[in-house]
């Protein structure tokens, strides 16, 4: 298999992470499930730094966040796929 | 020959082994340093262990800092510890703990004698130590005895993918074979915390870890934020490297502990295990230098340390060993990594191959072979503090 430019760890995930330097908007990814190791590409909207996320849906303020199969917080704007998920939309349901 | 089964420590008196040669220059105190960094520059194959705290703490505080006192000179990696502080009754209340391992200790007050006399009469007894214990040799051993303490840092999106999982795939190969396990970072596990509680050994030390766990938010989180802790916790460096919130970290940290083992027990700050070989969760801070502290003080020799972004820490008695799963940090700052799994990301290795190859670096580590932070000479040794002192 080629190198992967996003893992994804689990089924259930809404979000993958860029895991090799130089990702520009416009790119068509190679995804890996490290879970089952199955792949599927999608397409970024931004550039994306190395270890960051992109999402792996459309999603509207309040939705939930799923990484490793488990909520790590809510969306705060608005968010299309292929788009950068930090702390911009991003915010912890806790603290 | 050393097999993946066994390594060359130092056999002490106490039946522990140590992976290291120490003779430790203690401070009792901080206004107690000077001479003890006197003597650690007099006395060559020495090391003095300077702090910021030990005046007028009381109560748990105090415990805290006795607890790490006694275990820092008590840890196996210390061959014989000399003892400084600036009264005599407290510096005896330490020499007194570390003696109960049977290793060579002796203490020494400034008042009544100076900097000058104290300097030249612990420089005496520490060149005794040194040639007590310089000659020693190290003992085939069963990985059993190993103690093998882990904390991340710096951590970032590829620590959940690839160092902490190698960590817990060691674990998960190790804990089985009888070492002694520890991961901590009691603020870290917020996000996680019922995942974390679903891994102890039975639902009453899961309840034990949750009453620690919800302790640290309602006495401490809640009375002193100011916002929230979304600047601290995840950290600037965090945040670079792509971890966006606490519940996001927690889930990458708690990669650490493997996927099929359990903790045996709820430890304090400093506490030594005593419920036999296993794993333990130790309640600590996240800050890498007060959680390394504290589990070696606990008497753990060897310490596992994934980090994303690259954090460079070290600890004077116990050898950090670094691993990291990020590319660029390996690029960038490869002089500070002793494992490199960043195939892991690349779909290169396999997390059971980054287990092994961690493995193999604490083998080589525990026989004497100096991790990265041992060479760049880091040395953080950190009190934790649990309120003002009086």
């Amino acid at each position: 298999m080629s190198i992967p430019h996003l893992l994804v760890h689990n089924k259930l995930d809404n979000v993958g992470v860029v895991v090799v330097e130089g990702v520009e908007a416009g790119t068509d990814l190679l995804a890996v499930v490290t879970e089952d190791n199955s792949d599927f590409t999608i397409t970024t909207q931004h550039d994306i730094p190395i270890g960051h996320k992109i999402a792996l849906s459309d999603f509207t303020e309040g939705d939930t966040v799923i990484k490793y199969g488990v909520d790590i917080g809510r969306i705060v704007q608005n968010t299309n796929k292929g788009e950068h998920i930090h702390t911009h939309n991003l915010k912890t349901k806790r603290w | 020959m050393a097999t993946n089964e066994t390594f060359f420590g130092y056999r002490r008196g106490n039946s522990r082994v140590g992976v290291r040669n120490y003779v430790a220059i203690l401070p009792v105190d901080d206004i107690s340093n000077a001479a003890c960094e006197a003597v650690a520059n007099n006395i060559q194959g020495t090391i003095a262990l300077p702090h910021s705290y030990g005046r007028l703490q009381f109560g748990e505080d105090l415990e805290l800092h006795f607890r790490t006192m006694i275990g820092t000179g008590a840890n196996p990696n210390v061959a014989a510890c000399i003892v400084i502080g600036i009264e005599p009754g407290w510096t005896q209340q330490i020499v007194d703990g570390i003696a109960d391992t049977g290793k060579p200790v002796v203490g020494f007050s400034i008042e009544q004698h100076g900097d000058i006399e104290t300097i030249a009469t612990a420089s005496r007894k520490a060149k005794e130590f040194v040639h007590m214990t310089s000659g020693l040799q190290r003992e085939e051993c069963d990985i059993s005895e190993l103690w093998v303490a882990a904390k991340c840092g710096e951590s970032d999106t590829t620590t959940g993918l690839a160092s902490c999982p190698a960590v817990g795939n060691m674990y998960d190969k190790w804990i089985p074979k009888g070492i002694y396990g520890c991961f901590g970072e009691t603020t870290e596990i917020t996000g996680a915390e019922h995942i974390c509680a679903a891994r102890a050994a039975t639902p009453e030390i899961g309840e034990k870890f949750m009453k620690t766990w919800q302790a640290y938010q309602d006495e401490v989180v809640e009375p002193y934020k100011t916002s929230d802790l979304s600047d601290s916790q995840p950290t600037k460096g965090n945040i670079l490297g792509g971890l966006t919130t606490i519940e996001e970290k927690a889930l990458g940290n708690l990669e650490k502990i493997g996927k099929e083992i359990s903790y045996i027990d709820v430890l304090e700050p400093a506490e030594a295990p005593l419920s036999g070989p296993g794993l333990y969760f130790m309640d600590t801070s996240s800050a890498a230098a007060e959680c390394n502290t504290i589990q070696a003080a606990a008497g753990y020799v060897v310490h596992c340390f994934p980090t994303g972004q690259g954090n460079i820490i070290g600890n004077p008695i116990m050898p950090v060993i670094k691993i990291t799963g990020n590319p660029r940090t390996v690029r960038t700052m490869g002089e500070h990594i002793d494992v490199d799994v960043s195939g892991v990301v690349r779909r290169e290795m396999t997390i059971p191959q980054a287990g092994d190859a961690l493995i193999d670096a604490i083998i080589q580590t525990a026989n004497g072979r100096f991790t990265a932070a041992e060479a760049l000479g880091h040395k953080e040794f950190v009190m934790t503090k649990l309120y003002r002192s009086a």
